[in-house]
């Protein structure tokens, strides 16, 4: 067993700023337990996110499948949109939503030409499509580099042999998905656990109250530290819970080494093409109708910006580049480590998803807490919001990483072992470019999801200082409505800039 | 490297320099502090007279600023608090961390309104904003408006000063009945939001017909936008009151300087900003009077509870409102 001094240190970070900021927040009181209506809230919190999981998963399968098999014109810039609802700011991804679900939305206005009711959105059924809307995208994209990864040799031996499309699927697609579909439902729960702009807003009351609400209401507004961290326990009991039984039923797929060349899945044709049409179209609609909307509303407000939304955007992407920097340097030690059976793996397997499981709020208020008596918060607000977004981007950009990194061990250790392949020679001639898709998706992810982040800097925001997504909360709160349209199409469409650079630059890479 | 260590130096002679001049600081909300907030133009004003330098430090929503003020504790380097409203002085009084302001300047709210420990700087009556062009029948009062069939769309007492205010103003109004307002009110509601902003996005995007806001909500479509179609409701059995107050910390280490300020604030440079920046009443009169628009929806009767009185009744008031609207 090797040793792995580099990730055993980022790993020792991770968990020392995770559980410590979280103890942190407990320090100096006792626990409390749990209020009747936080159980009422826990149940609808695990429901809606259960629901989410499932929903996003099961769709995502017929869509990542057709995009996989077919080519089309405009197959690209599907793929690469596809990267977008994940990106908007939460309200902004709800409004759109409402301009086609909602009570005025187009959907409502059809229905009234056919005289019947506006449609009602709102709901626990609302709370799921929207929770759908924004991760049914990365759940598609992360099988799709499932199906990607299936050596093309295993499919041209399938078709060789005459294999018919239920032994294929048995034998290539249902390992692949076994491996791939758990580490997705884990992290799209999670995602959902922490959901809870858009549940109160699309829950129609407070019948749809999640934990993170009653994080929010303990720290923002009673200020009861120790009741928020015996919350923030819970959930984060939760997430670790869910990641253990994603672990448990994970299998590895073991296809072995193909030669890396790029063709395509085989694409039968008959009605099954006409069944990927139609998941493609469904998909696409479900997701551009709503964008698109985001986008009109924002074009209008283009007109009036006020000048300070400039300086925003541009510490808004200086924190994305930098936190993405760090989340993918730290990512791939700690995949490659995993991936190599290193000393401690499990337990560097199980920090590096640790952030998953941890309430944002909790982590930004421990350090606020751990900083304070120091420095003034203020002066800290973009280094700590560069780490804050790091740490919690770290597991998607990790649980991206590692299904390829085992592959690229255990398909290419031996190889480079005997060409005394080490070092950053290895990195350079084996490491980057077999991980090169995976890397790009990882860090466009992780830079869009620092460039919407809100969570941290609003404790920390001075007088200036504000990144984009809190302009355009102020923006909201005054009134500003077409400017803050406007101000969030900007954060969309560098969100959406920066994803596809990445993206692009490592699909590019890939061999 | 050299060039970096002579940058440091630099940065610290400039930062010496600077702290000649003493610094007041002041802890508001995030709004206040906006390009297009009160802020820029109180910052100017008060320096101009005070030879020193005003620096606002935001805080998220209004409601998160007395969370701001109990993490920081006695170590804060605030001097002055700025943005709480009377359904949190209680709480923030029993923090023992504000000292008394001993101002002695007269407000102009409509009713009376004294506190040891805080200065009104501009206030509000909580009303259901419409759009003129799409409802014939408004309300009169809540319990027309549960019995009608227009939706509104209201905040959570829970995460935001408005809901809260909501919440006192349906008990102040009705007392032990305000569960069956509430109760009566839950299929107009069409959904609750975590903050201001989201409800009233969703109702300018035409998701309800009616929004909790203030009556001075109209006035800002009206001189900002030119629009004329917003109009408040005026209820028959009055209109609770925002009062947002600023406090001087105990623990300031510009005690004078914060007393100044806190004079300053009943000044007519102080106040004659509040009414197009933060859109509420300034909390004097400023002598060259309301901006247009002002003077539209003025409610016949004020609802304000005491500081003890809202503390009092807020838990069982939230549990209500909880019951009635989970189903």
């Amino acid at each position: 067993m090797s040793h792995a001094p580099g990730a055993a240190v980022i790993a020792a970070l991770v968990a020392g700023l995770t559980l410590g900021l979280a103890a942190m927040v407990a320090a100096g009181a006792g626990s409390l337990w749990p209020l009747p209506a936080d159980w009422a809230a826990l149940r609808f919190t695990v429901w809606q996110a259960a629901l989410s999981a499932a929903f996003s998963c099961l769709l995502a399968v017929p869509v990542a499948r057709a995009l996989a098999r077919r080519r089309f014109a405009g197959r690209g810039a599907l793929i690469a949109l596809m990267g977008a609802p994940f990106l908007l700011p939460v309200i902004v991804a709800v409004l759109g939503l409402l301009a086609v679900f909602g009570r005025s939305g187009v959907v409502s206005d059809a229905l009234a030409l056919a005289g019947l009711p506006p449609l009602s959105i709102y709901g626990l059924h609302g709370v799921v499509l929207a929770h759908v809307f924004l991760n049914l995208p990365l759940v598609t994209r992360m099988l799709l580099m499932g199906w990607e990864a299936i050596p093309a040799e295993r499919f041209r031996l399938a078709q060789s042999l005459a294999m018919p499309e239920g032994a294929m699927f048995r034998h290539l697609e249902g390992p692949m998905l076994r491996a791939v579909l758990p580490g997705a439902a884990v992290v799209v729960f999670t995602l959902c656990l922490g959901s809870f702009a858009v549940a109160l807003t699309l829950g129609g009351g407070p019948g749809a109250t999640t934990v993170e609400l009653a994080i929010y209401q303990a720290l923002r507004f009673d200020y009861a530290p120790a009741r928020a961290a015996a919350l923030a326990l819970i959930q984060f009991a939760l997430g670790a819970g869910a990641v253990a039984l994603g672990w448990a039923v994970l299998r590895q797929a073991g296809f072995g080494a193909g030669l890396g060349r790029r063709l395509a899945v085989p694409a039968p044709r008959g009605w099954r093409l006409g069944a990927d049409a139609l998941a493609l179209v469904l998909a696409g609609g479900f997701l551009l109708v709503p964008l698109g909307a985001v986008g009109l509303r924002g074009l209008a407000g283009l007109g009036d910006l006020p000048a300070g939304m400039w300086a925003a955007l541009g510490r808004s992407v200086a924190v994305a580049l930098t936190s993405t920097a760090v989340t993918m340097g730290a990512a791939l030690v700690l995949a490659l480590a995993v991936a190599r059976g290193a000393r401690g793996w499990r337990f560097i397997d199980a920090v590096a998803t640790l952030p998953l499981a941890v309430s944002g709020l909790v982590l930004g208020t421990g350090l606020f807490l751990t900083v304070k008596p120091w420095v003034r918060p203020e002066a800290l607000a973009l280094p700590v919001t560069v780490m804050v977004n790091a740490l919690l981007s770290l597991p998607y950009a990790y649980r991206l990483l590692l299904p390829e990194a085992r592959a690229l061990h255990a398909d290419y250790d031996r190889l480079a072992q005997s060409l005394s392949l080490r070092g950053m020679a290895r990195l350079r001639w084996l490491v980057v470019p077999r991980l090169a898709r995976p890397i790009g998706f990882g860090a466009g992810v992780a830079a869009a999801l620092s460039m919407g982040d809100l969570g941290v800097i609003t404790l920390f925001a001075g007088e200036s200082g504000a990144t984009l997504p809190l302009y355009v909360q102020r923006l909201m709160g005054a009134y500003r409505m077409e400017a803050a349209a406007g101000a969030a199409l900007v954060l969309v469409a560098t969100s959406f800039a920066l994803f596809a650079l990445f993206d692009g630059i490592g699909r590019r890479a890939a061999p | 490297m050299k060039a970096s260590i002579l940058a440091l130096g630099f940065a610290t002679v400039a930062s010496m320099a600077a702290a000649e001049t003493p610094v007041l600081t002041v802890l508001t909300y995030d709004s206040f502090v906006a390009e297009w907030g009160p802020g820029p133009a109180v910052e100017k004003a008060f320096e101009a007279k005070c030879a020193c330098d005003l620096k606002f430090v935001a805080a998220g929503d209004g409601a998160a600023l007395l969370a701001r003020v109990q993490m920081e504790g006695a170590q804060s380097d605030a001097d002055v608090v700025l943005g709480l409203d009377t359904s949190l002085t209680a709480a923030a009084t029993a923090t023992g961390l504000f000292a008394p302001h001993g101002q002695t300047w007269a407000n102009t709210l409509p009713v009376p309104y004294s506190d040891p420990d805080f200065v009104p700087y501009d206030w509000g009556w909580f009303a259901m904003v419409y759009d003129k062009t799409k409802i014939a029948t408004v309300p009169k009062n809540f319990e027309e408006l549960a019995a009608s069939d227009l939706k509104i769309v209201i905040q959570d007492p829970r995460s935001s000063t408005p809901g809260l205010g909501l919440l006192l103003w349906v008990k102040a109004a009705y007392g032990d009945k305000a569960k069956d307002i509430w109760a009566a009110l839950a299929d107009n509601i069409v959904t609750v939001t975590p903050g201001w902003s989201e409800a009233y996005g969703l109702f300018t995007e035409g998701e309800a017909d009616m929004v909790l806001s203030y009556t001075t909500s109209p006035a800002y479509h009206l001189i900002a936008e030119q629009d004329d179609t917003k109009a408040a409701a005026l209820f028959d059995e009055g209109h609770y009151m925002q009062v947002e107050v600023a406090g001087k910390l105990a623990a300031t280490d510009q005690p004078a300087l914060a007393d100044q300020f806190l004079a300053f604030i009943g000044s007519d440079a102080f106040q004659s900003t509040i009414a197009t920046t933060n859109w509420m009443y300034p909390a004097v009169t400023p002598a060259a009077g309301l901006p247009e628009g002002f003077d539209r929806f003025r409610p016949a009767k004020s609802l304000l509870m005491g500081a003890d009185e809202a503390a009092a009744v807020r838990d069982a008031a939230l549990a209500e409102w909880q019951a009635a609207l989970a189903k």
